[in-house]
């Protein structure tokens, strides 16, 4: 029976946030420790009743910095493992989440973003995380972070999370958001056999010809578990090959560009985007998660009133959709970026516009959604 | 009998130190101070795991941030030096990952009890299978010498200049409140009964927490005028007081003060691992069968449907 | 060391271990604990030194060691260590 496995095969009607522990279980995911936090509480408790049956572990740490901890030593013991937080939390994460991109260790950070700074709005929505997730933890790194604008996509984009984890070896944020993740919708499971799922890249290699951070050229290494006999070491200091710390210019310069490099080299293949008729457009309106729900109207106003403007929506936020931005800011008048913050993926539109088009911010702090006529008139003037 | 240097062999085959069998041999010589207890750790630790032919495949070290947490870079086992104060909760959930793994924590005193101290209490609350081995340099070593939540009061430190104003930890003490089932203390200087502690340590389930107090010659000891590692191991030997099941009330660290060693504590409780497993069983019906821990699923996923992106 | 006034009865069978003190000259740190904690007081400084500087132990007493392993377990930088050579009557000899 399917739920042995995980997979809650079957047409549902579930929050955005049910959605996220379904998804991550169906992707494989079998250790689950988190803190709660409104609004992303109800994905800890879900997986407190889904795992059990399973023989999966979920458990609540004292803390969010537990949390992250306890899911990187799970992977490493071999278990596929998600943690599920909000702002607030990921700033406590964020030391840990360096730890887990510096020994590239896949597991899944859920944020179901909120209003903030600090406190801020415990249960309202906001999308001001995004800069955290790349910028967030000290150093460089390579970031992926995937937004859905759905329950479905909740569902969806964390099997993706999880597989890109594996792919890549490195911790996947999920960026949803409080009116997301508790919206509810329909999500239709498909069947176990049904589901695209990337297993662990681990070595063929035997103990003694392993090295833990040798790479191909796609600039990702093969992984192994704890407990194969292997003798790994894995440390967050600057480390060679083997895994040892060696701490000079020239391994950091290697190491530190193959970190960033295997995302940036590969974000033809990582980047989602949805596209509605940015083709020979004047306008194009870029937005992501509950923000891209709502600008419809206002562009199917602006088509009538004669501004052919088009809409792509960002599945994947890190990394940027660099390339597409530059192809259409060659052709387009200007971008109307549409996002509850104060202008955070508007800044990477506008380094790629690189001064070819216009680009122009309509913000939201959060509990709510800009209204049609705003990003209308935003429209109007972007395609002057 | 004729006893021989290493420089003229008796033999073809050269004689290695037995620990080498369990270290990165393309490490050493490693990183601490003349006179430091940790290498003393290392030895009791090489020599318990020996001892008890576990298998090396199945310990993991897990240490922090420090001159104790550079343990896991010399020890071939499967080691992770991890961020600092949080090797506890890493080796949790590595070990209920694995419930196979026998975990081994090695850290310092600042590592497992200032920064770390939330994930120390909880840890042995839920008595966490795993080994707690906290060498006490009564000081933050690796950074230069700043107090540490074990400087006794009036102990000089580069942030205590005027000398140390907090009451320190008594670790045995807070692990003992705390629910660890197994508590001991011994010096660098009690080589044998540390290693024995370890040994029953590995051999037993639960939280077993083992508290190393060990020189620091470089910043501790030069700071407070307390003279080398030489002069320390002098102090404990006539100092320390071994009185096994004492009232760990009375097991304060103070400068000059007596230092009571021994093993506090010994007792059984359903271990996390044991826990999470009941839970399992009260997750399903009556009639149907108990599940076990089994992350397996998750690495055992074949890839279909590949995309093309 | 004291010398016992009463002889035990089975001295005559009692027997004790012989070690061969092994040291890694190039790795001890002068720490003087091995020489310092050894029972049966069979170390002492060199006076010679070694690449990095320090006085490694040498043998004071070549015959007295009975292989009890704490040099071994003491030493932080593992650089001492005894092997078993054999086991001799212990003769009444002197603690």
């Amino acid at each position: 029976m399917t739920l042995t496995k995980g997979v809650f095969t079957g047409v549902h009607f579930w929050q955005g946030d049910i959605a996220v522990a379904e998804g991550a279980l169906a992707a494989g995911c079998r250790f689950f420790a988190g803190y709660p936090i409104t609004p992303a509480s109800e994905v800890a408790e879900r997986m407190s009743k889904r795992l059990p049956p399973i023989g999966g572990v979920a458990i609540q740490m004292e803390d969010e910095i537990g949390s992250m901890a306890a899911i990187l030593g799970a992977s490493w013991g071999g278990a596929k493992s998600m943690t599920a937080t909000s702002g607030p939390g990921i700033s406590l994460m964020l030391e840990n989440i360096g730890l887990g991109m510096m020994t590239e260790t896949p597991c899944v950070v859920i944020n179901v973003m909120r209003g903030g700074p600090s406190t801020g709005l415990p249960t309202d929505w906001a999308q001001a995380d995004i800069m955290q997730a790349k910028w967030g933890s000290h150093g460089d790194y390579g970031c992926i972070a995937v937004c859905p604008d759905s329950p479905q996509e909740c569902f969806d984009l964390t099997v993706e999370a999880f597989n890109l984890s594996e792919q890549y070896r490195l911790p996947v944020f999920v960026l949803t958001d409080a009116a997301v993740g508790h919206m509810t919708e329909r999500v239709l499971v498909p069947e176990d056999d049904k589901l695209d799922i990337t297993p662990r890249r681990l070595t063929s290699k035997k103990p003694g010809e392993y090295r833990p951070y040798d790479y191909g050229k796609n600039l990702v290494p093969d992984g192994v578990i704890a407990g194969q006999g292997y003798n790994i070491h894995i440390t967050g200091l600057t480390h060679d090959e083997k895994g040892y710390p060696v701490m000079t210019a020239e391994v950091q310069d290697k190491l530190v560009r193959r970190l960033n490099d295997k995302i940036r080299n590969n974000a033809d293949k990582i980047v989602m985007l949805d596209e509605k008729n940015t083709e020979n457009a004047d306008v194009v309106v870029v937005s992501y998660g509950i923000a891209g729900r709502i600008v419809g109207p206002a562009i199917e106003m602006a088509n009538k009133e004669g501004i052919k403007t088009g809409f792509l929506r960002m599945k994947t936020l890190w990394p940027f959709c660099e390339k597409r931005i530059r192809e259409l800011s060659e052709k387009v008048n200007g971008f109307v970026v549409v996002e509850i913050n104060y202008g955070q993926m508007a800044l990477e539109v506008e380094r790629c516009a690189g001064g070819k088009s216009k680009v122009l911010l309509q913000e939201h702090m959060g509990a709510g959604v800009p209204t049609t006529q705003q990003i209308l008139e935003k429209i109007r003037k972007a395609a002057k | 009998m004729t006893t021989q240097t290493k420089e003229k062999p008796d033999t073809c085959e050269e004689i290695r130190h037995p620990i080498e069998k369990l270290l990165r041999m393309d490490r050493i010589p490693h990183i601490w101070c003349p006179g430091c207890g940790i290498g003393i750790v290392v030895n009791a630790l090489g020599q318990a795991i020996a001892d008890l032919q576990l298998d090396p495949k199945k310990i993991a070290i897990v240490s922090g941030i420090g001159c104790t947490g550079r343990v896991a870079g010399y020890v071939n086992l499967d080691s992770f030096h991890t961020t600092h104060g949080r090797a506890i909760p890493f080796a949790t959930g590595l070990k209920l990952a694995n419930p196979e793994l026998t975990v081994i924590v090695v850290s310092g005193d600042g590592d497992l009890l200032a920064i770390g101290g939330n994930h120390f209490i909880h840890a042995a609350r839920r008595n966490v299978d795993i080994n707690v081995i906290c060498v006490n340099n009564l000081i933050y070593g690796m950074t230069g010498g700043q107090v540490s939540p074990t400087t006794p009061v009036k102990g000089i430190s580069s942030t205590t200049p005027y000398g140390s104003f907090e009451p320190p930890f008594n670790l045995p003490y807070l692990a003992m409140s705390s629910g660890a089932v197994y508590v001991t203390r011994y010096t660098a200087l009690h080589v044998r009964r540390l290693k024995k502690s370890i040994r029953k340590s590995l051999s037993r389930k639960g939280f077993c927490f083992m508290e190393v107090v060990s020189p620091c010659p470089t910043v501790y000891s030069r700071r407070n005028r307390l003279g080398t590692g030489l002069d320390m191991m002098r102090y404990y030997h006539d100092n320390s007081i071994i009185k096994h099941g004492a009232n760990p009330e009375e097991a304060d660290i103070s400068l000059g003060s007596k230092i009571i060693v021994g093993k506090f504590r010994e007792v059984d409780k359903p271990t996390f691992t044991d826990m999470v497993e009941s839970n399992l069983r009260h997750s399903v019906g009556k009639d149907e069968k108990a599940p076990k821990i089994d992350v397996s699923h998750s690495l055992n996923n074949k890839p279909r449907l590949k995309k093309k992106r | 060391m004291k010398k016992m006034w009463r002889r035990p009865l089975d001295s005559q069978d009692v027997k004790v271990p012989v070690g061969m003190v092994h040291i890694i000259q190039d790795r001890c740190k002068g720490c003087g604990f091995c020489i310092e904690y050894c029972p049966r007081s069979t170390l002492r400084e060199s006076v010679k030194f070694n690449a990095k500087g320090y006085h490694y132990p040498e043998l004071d007493k070549p015959d007295s060691c009975v292989n009890c392993g704490l040099c071994e377990l003491i030493c932080p930088e593992f650089a001492i260590f005894s092997t078993f050579c054999e086991e001799v009557p212990a003769n009444g000899k002197g603690a």
